[in-house]
C-alpha cells in the first residue's frame, strides 16, 4: 500500500520540482500549509497517502511586509502573526476581523489566510475579505511566476485556480489610499468556532463625503465567493445615505444563490447578506470617519 | 515506508524520535514520547484538550504533524510545574474546583498560560474568548474563568 511521506523544501524551484516530479509518477501531492484542514481530511475516510509538501520553511511564503508601496502576506503567514501586525491593523482592519474569526486562539496560531483561500470552502471567512480588499495571488509555476486576481482563484466549492504543478506564494494588495477602509461581517449561530451562514466583506473610499470607489464581496450564500459590482456602483457617488445602502444590500440578496441546510434556509440567507451588507457598509464607513 | 527522524526541544530537552510522515503531534507525544498529559478529546480542532506551545504559540497538537516539531520549542503540560512545585495556574484550578472528570484540564492550562503571558491581567471577556477553543462538558467553565482570574492575580503579585 502506498503510504504518506514528507517534504519541506526550503526553495521554491525544488517545491516547484517536486510538484513536477509527484505529477510524473502519478502521485498525489498534498500542499500543507497550516494544516488545519488538511489534517482534519487526512483523519477523514477516503483520504488516500500522499506526498505532503509543506511549504512554511521558503523564505517567500514566510514574507509580511506592509509599506506604501504595497502590502505582501506570505503563504505561510499565520491569521495569529497578521492580527498582531500593528500596521495592518491600521491598513486593512477588514481582512483581519474575517481573519481573527477563523476558529480558536489554538486554530489562528497555525491557520493561514492562504490555506483558507486555496481550501475555497463557500463560507471561507478571509476570501470576501480578500476580495474587497482587492488581493492578488501571487502563483509559483514551473517557469517562474503568475498573478491572478483573488475573485479568479476559487473556481467552485472546494477548487481552485491552481494548474498541476503550482503553489501559491502569498497575495499582493493595495496599500489603502486615505479615505479607504474595510470590513468584514459574518453571522454565525454562535459568535466564536462556527461556520458561517452569510459573509460580507467591503472596502468603501470617500472623498469630502462621497463615495468614490467600493468594492463589496459575499460570502457562504453561493458555491463561490462573490464580487457584487451592482453593490458597488449602487453606493458609489452617493453619501452613503439610507437608500444607497438599501440598494447595495438588495444587489447583495440578488447575486446571492444560496443553499438550504441545518444553519438556515436559502431565503434565510437571502435576507441576512443584505442586512449585514448594510451594516458592513455602516461599519467601514465609521472607519473611515473615525481616522 | 522508513519512519522519519526527528529532532525537537521539548520542555527544555533536546528529543530525538522517530514518526511516521503521517502522525500526528498528538501521537508523537503519547505514543512515541509517553507524554500523556496531552490529552485528544476529537482530533479536529475542536476541543482543544490537546493544546501545546510551539516556540509559545498556542496551537493544537492533532492538526500539526510530528515531523513539524523539527527544529522547534514544544511546551505540554508536562513542563508546566517546575521543580519547586506545581505553577499558580496548577494550584488556582485545585483551589477553585475547575475539573471534574479532568480530561480538558491539561488544555486549559496550556491554554491560559500562553493568554497570561500576553495579557497578564485578562478581564473575563478576553479569558473567555481567548478559551473558547477548550471544550469542559463538566464544570461550567465558571469556575475555570475564576481559576485563571485567580492565577492572574497572584502571578502580578506574588505572595
Ligand atoms: C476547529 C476549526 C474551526 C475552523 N473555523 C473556521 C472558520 O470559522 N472560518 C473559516 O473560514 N475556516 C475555519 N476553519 C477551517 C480552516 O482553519 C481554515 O480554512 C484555514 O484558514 C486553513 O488554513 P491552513 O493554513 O490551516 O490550511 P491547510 O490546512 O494547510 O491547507 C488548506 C488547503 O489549501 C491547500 N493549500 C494551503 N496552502 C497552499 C498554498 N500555498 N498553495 C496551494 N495550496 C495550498 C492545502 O493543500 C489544502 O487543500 C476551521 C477549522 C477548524 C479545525
Ligand atoms: S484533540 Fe485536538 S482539539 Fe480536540
Ligand atoms: S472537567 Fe470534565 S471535561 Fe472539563
Amino acid at each position: 500500500m502506498e503510504s504518506y511521506s514528507y517534504a519541506a523544501p526550503n526553495s521554491v524551484s525544488e517545491a516547484v520540482a517536486l510538484l513536477s516530479d509527484n505529477a510524473s509518477i502519478g502521485r498525489q501531492t498534498q500542499i500543507l500549509a497550516g494544516g488545519t484542514d488538511v489534517l482534519v481530511q487526512m483523519r477523514g475516510s477516503g483520504h488516500t497517502p500522499r506526498a505532503i509538501l509543506d511549504i512554511k520553511a521558503l523564505v517567500e511564503t514566510n514574507r509580511l511586509e506592509v509599506s506604501a508601496e504595497g502590502i505582501y502576506i506570505g503563504s505561510a503567514v499565520s491569521s495569529a502573526v497578521i492580527n498582531e501586525n500593528q500596521q495592518l491593523q491600521e491598513a486593512l482592519p477588514g481582512l483581519l476581523e474575517a481573519a481573527d474569526l477563523i476558529g480558536s486562539t489554538q486554530i489562528q496560531g497555525r491557520a493561514t489566510i492562504c490555506g483558507n483561500l486555496c481550501n475555497a470552502s463557500p463560507a471561507g471567512d478571509s476570501i470576501p475579505a480578500m476580495i474587497a480588499a482587492s488581493a492578488v495571488c501571487d502563483i509559483a509555476t514551473a517557469t517562474g511566476t503568475r498573478e491572478l486576481p483573488v475573485e479568479e482563484f476559487v473556481v467552485g466549492v472546494g477548487q481552485n485556480a491552481l494548474q498541476p504543478g503550482e503553489f501559491l506564494l502569498g497575495l499582493k494588495l493595495p496599500m489603502p489610499t486615505p479615505g479607504t477602509k474595510d470590513a468584514y461581517l459574518r453571522f454565525t449561530p454562535r459568535t466564536e468556532m462556527d461556520i458561517a451562514v452569510a459573509g460580507v466583506g467591503v472596502s468603501l473610499t470617500l472623498k469630502e463625503g462621497v463615495c468614490t470607489a467600493a468594492r463589496v464581496a459575499i460570502g457562504a450564500v453561493a458555491p463561490t465567493a462573490r464580487l457584487v459590482p451592482e453593490a458597488a456602483n449602487a453606493l458609489v457617488g452617493t453619501d452613503l445615505n439610507d437608500q444607497a445602502l438599501a440598494d447595495a444590500g438588495e444587489a447583495c440578496k440578488a447575486a446571492a444563490s444560496p443553499i438550504s441546510d441545518k444553519r438556515g434556509t436559502a431565503q434565510y440567507r437571502k435576507k441576512v447578506v443584505a442586512v449585514l451588507c448594510r451594516r458592513a457598509i455602516a461599519l467601514a464607513h465609521q472607519r473611515i470617519q473615525g481616522a | 515506508m522508513a519512519r522519519l527522524q526527528v529532532e525537537s526541544t521539548i520542555n527544555g530537552e533536546t528529543k530525538e524520535f522517530l514518526c511516521d510522515a503521517d502522525q500526528s503531534m498528538l501521537d508523537v507525544l503519547r505514543d512515541e514520547l509517553g507524554l500523556t498529559g496531552t490529552k485528544e478529546g476529537c482530533g479536529t480542532g475542536d476541543c482543544g484538550a490537546c493544546s501545546i506551545l510551539v516556540d509559545g504559540r498556542l496551537v493544537c497538537a492533532c492538526l500539526m504533524l510530528g515531523v513539524e516539531s523539527g527544529g522547534k520549542s514544544i511546551e505540554t503540560i508536562e513542563g508546566i510545574a517546575d521543580k519547586d512545585g506545581l505553577h499558580p495556574l496548577q494550584r488556582q484550578f485545585l483551589e477553585n474546583a475547575a475539573l471534574q472528570c479532568g480530561i480538558c484540564t491539561p488544555g486549559f492550562i496550556v491554554a491560559s498560560k500562553a493568554l497570561l503571558e500576553k495579557h497578564p491581567n485578562p478581564d473575563e471577556e478576553t479569558i473567555r474568548y481567548w478559551l473558547a477553543g477548550n471544550l469542559c462538558r463538566c464544570t461550567g467553565y465558571d469556575k475555570i474563568i475564576r481559576a485563571v482570574q485567580d492565577a492572574a492575580a497572584e502571578m502580578s503579585h506574588p505572595a
